[in-house]
């Protein structure tokens, strides 16, 4: 099964239409333990990705790059660096090609934890994105399953519950912050997820 | 749960909706570099060999950020969306349009995401030739403990150790003095807040998180953070008094020593009530030895329409007081 740029455009289309379905959930869940506003940036970010993506030509990490960059310049916040830095990674992985294998897009979630971790510095357990990214990007690499990648994606936003942030908004509220999970692992389990569905169906 | 009453038009457009209007408000004051909405500069003040000092973050603090933008003060700011940093194309726009060749100093509160964006804006910047350095503001005490200074977020105090920073780049000073300044300025720079009803971001219209009536927030941050502690709502003594005994035990000012006083509405609560809590802050600070060398009172760092209210003292000594006293003429602020 190859997965190509056409696909490509079509999962970040997926994106856009999650992250504007699940906008105010994100934002309540955001307004417990930070400043409310995780919905609209996911939703303007991935809207903007789209929208670059629909409008690139050439090769997937061209795709990438449009994206990246359209993601960043649209919402700025905490998560405009990272998904910028994590969808170029993705772009690299993906490489200056016009489809490839779609089991590669394991490689792809991969560079995306890759990159999330290059420009946000956090660690496993410190309640954030990376917590749904990592153990991703680890059932990826171990050759798991798309549906055993979601799950994993999906587990690790749950645990964030349990977690006392340690970095970000949230850090300073300590162990205020335990019992709620991190607004950002659940958007990440959600992207996950619409990879996985991207791996099954390419 | 119902919307909260805006005049808007469309959330998605507050931010440059806004801009617009006050750049057709400050045309004497402000204008936009072509292809740079986000960036807003000041008509006068950038000039060649003055080091520049850009300021920026999420929008919802207003005059916080581009009110402080003017000669003796910033001299330009890359504006964000509601509560989000800005990425880093407005502040490399901003720090272009603005630079005299002497370098370029970022100010901005400490949030995760602004260090993000501005830190790629610099990397842009090295690319271009031009040496940007950074210097957070971390003034609000309630966010982190003493010894973590460096955690905490930046809040009000942001408007006393801005204009420390620019009066010492309008008086020409090189970069690294200018950063000194910044430093000094953000190191005896206390703040503390205390929310009593949530704001809402114009996307949602909806309270951004839950505040029983007949209680407050003690410590809460400017973006709706929760703060230290929740408890039921008391008198404007009884607040003042919590706030200005924590800020006092940082502070340590030996008596005879002079001080800023800022007492800012965080949008909702009236100039009554700031003045009300100015009156026992005033009292505080008398008991305390200290003299009080200028008073700000009004709505200079806000969070949309949350009510409330935070205190900041700045610590002065000979040099700070001459950067507060420098004069500045900015679009909503002028000493």
């Amino acid at each position: 099964m190859e997965f190509t740029t056409g696909d490509l455009k079509t999962l970040f289309g997926a994106f856009s239409a999650r992250m504007a379905t699940e906008r105010d959930r994100l934002c309540a869940l955001d307004g417990v333990i930070g400043d409310a506003d995780h919905g609209i940036a996911m939703e303007q970010g991935m809207r903007a990705a789209a929208d670059a993506a629909q409008a690139a030509e050439g090769t997937l990490q061209d795709v990438f790059n449009a994206a990246a960059k359209g993601f960043l310049n649209a919402v700025g916040a905490s998560s405009g660096p990272l998904y910028a830095t994590a969808l170029l990674r993705a772009g690299k992985a993906a490489g200056p090609r016009g489809s490839m294998p779609s089991g590669e897009l394991r490689t792809v979630i991969a560079a995306m934890r890759d990159g999330i971790v290059q420009r946000g510095k956090a660690e496993p357990g410190q309640k954030t994105m990376l917590d749904a990214w990592a153990p991703a990007a680890d059932a990826a690499i171990n050759g798991q399953n798309a549906d055993a990648i979601a799950a994993a994606a999906r587990q690790g936003a749950e645990a964030t519950r349990d977690m006392i942030a340690t970095v970000g908004r949230a850090a300073r509220l300590g162990e205020r912050s335990l019992g709620h999970p991190d607004p950002g692992s659940v958007s990440a389990a959600m992207l996950v997820e619409e990879i996985c569905n991207a791996m099954k169906t390419a | 749960m119902s919307l909260t009453q805006k005049l808007i038009n469309d959330g998605n457009a507050a931010v440059d909706e806004m801009l617009v209007g006050i750049i057709a408000a400050h045309p004497e004051h402000l204008w936009r570099p072509d292809n740079a909405p986000r960036a807003v500069v000041a008509k006068h003040g950038p000039r060649t060999g003055k080091v520049a000092l850009i300021i920026g973050g999420g929008s919802g603090h207003e005059p916080t950020f581009l009110g402080y933008v003017g000669k003796g003060l910033a001299d330009a700011a890359a504006i964000g969306n509601v509560f989000a940093s800005p990425p880093p194309q407005p502040a490399v726009d901003a720090a272009m349009a603005a630079s005299g060749g002497a370098g370029v100093l970022f100010m901005y509160g400490n949030y995760a995401g602004d260090v993000m964006n501005f830190d790629m804006a610099a990397e842009l910047l090295e690319m271009e030739g031009i040496e940007a350095r950074t210097v957070l503001t971390t003034d609000d005490i309630a966010s982190a403990p003493r010894d973590q200074r460096q955690k905490r977020r930046g809040v009000a105090g942001n408007v006393f150790i801005f204009k420390a920073a620019g009066a010492a780049a309008d008086m020409m000073m090189p970069l690294d003095e200018v950063e000194r300044i910044a430093r000094h300025a953000n190191d005896r720079t206390f703040t503390m807040g205390v929310a009593l009803s949530s704001c809402s971001l114009p996307q949602t219209r909806r309270p951004s998180f839950d505040l029983p009536v007949g209680e407050m927030e003690i410590g809460m941050g400017i973006h709706g953070e929760p703060g230290v502690r929740r408890g039921p709502l008391r008198s404007a003594n009884d607040v003042a008094d919590e706030i200005m005994d924590a800020i006092l035990a940082e502070m340590k000012a030996p008596a005879g020593d002079r001080v800023a006083v800022l007492v800012n509405s965080l949008g909702a609560t009236p100039l009554m009530e700031l003045y009300i809590l100015n009156a026992r802050i005033a009292e505080r600070l008398k008991a305390a030895g200290l003299v009080v060398h200028k008073t700000l009172v009004g709505p200079y760092c806000t969070s949309l329409d949350m009510a409330g209210a935070s205190i900041t003292v700045m610590h002065l000594d000979d040099e700070l007081q001459r950067m507060i006293d420098h004069p500045c003429d900015c679009a909503m602020f002028r000493s």
